[in-house]
């Protein structure tokens, strides 16, 4: 796992995230981008994080979802601070020998990553900053898990 | 003597990422209420618990926890990371 201000190619670490894997018959990748406001006029989305226990709660959940499904390997990066529209915010790479365990556990990765690890996203526009609102949808989607 | 931590519009609210606090809180709520009496800036901050999380020693915890053997208390809004 990986927390970072940097920017990172997340083609070049999906592809080392596969080469590494030698029992693995599937490997799913997922890659949050920053998103534009509609109409446009986004200048930056800022990431804040709480240094130490975000590692904590992406290896818990890590952990997790290694005890729910079998797993063989998983990969979790996410960047913070200020991001431009279309900038890679994040990524979770998740390898199993088989698909549709793969494929649930990027999603539960997904699911708790978005909630229960200590992120927090503000919107910077030409009108000011505003912090974006954790969603109700957000919390049923744990429920499902 | 605790660490007590806050982030996004908490931090925002009450100006300061952290500070170390004298209290004889036994819980996380009684902490709060401490705060809250201190000034206008912490009270706007606490106003609504039910909009905040709270982490002890960097786990997800209840305001009606025991801050027994607790270093560092975290107060912060829902979580949006993704």
């Amino acid at each position: 796992m990986r927390v970072q201000e940097a920017p990172f190619d997340f083609g070049a670490e999906a592809g080392r995230f596969a080469a590494a894997q030698d029992s693995a018959g599937a490997v799913v990748t997922f890659t949050g981008i920053v998103r534009d406001l509609p109409g446009g006029g986004l200048r930056a989305m800022e990431i804040e994080h709480y240094p130490g226990m975000t590692e904590r709660a992406i290896a818990a959940i890590e952990a997790e979802a290694v005890s729910r499904w079998n797993l063989l390997d998983s990969l979790v990066i996410h960047r913070f601070g200020a991001l431009p529209p279309g900038d890679v915010i994040m990524m979770v790479a998740t390898a199993a020998p088989h698909r549709a365990d793969a494929f649930a556990a990027a999603e539960f990765l997904m699911d708790y990553l978005k909630s229960r690890a200590p992120f927090w996203k503000k919107e910077i526009t030409a009108e000011g900053a505003e912090w974006v609102a954790a969603r109700e949808e957000d919390e049923d989607a744990l429920r499902r898990w | 003597m605790i660490e007590v931590l806050y982030f996004a519009w908490v931090r925002e609210r009450i100006g300061i990422p952290r500070e170390t606090v004298e209290t004889g809180a036994k819980t996380v709520a009684g902490l709060v209420d401490e705060l809250r009496a201190r000034e206008e800036r912490y009270a706007a901050a606490f106003a609504d618990t039910s909009a905040l999380r709270v982490a002890l020693d960097q786990e997800l915890a209840d305001f009606d926890a025991s801050l027994k053997g607790v270093r560092e208390v975290a107060f912060f809004p829902p979580m949006t990371g993704g």
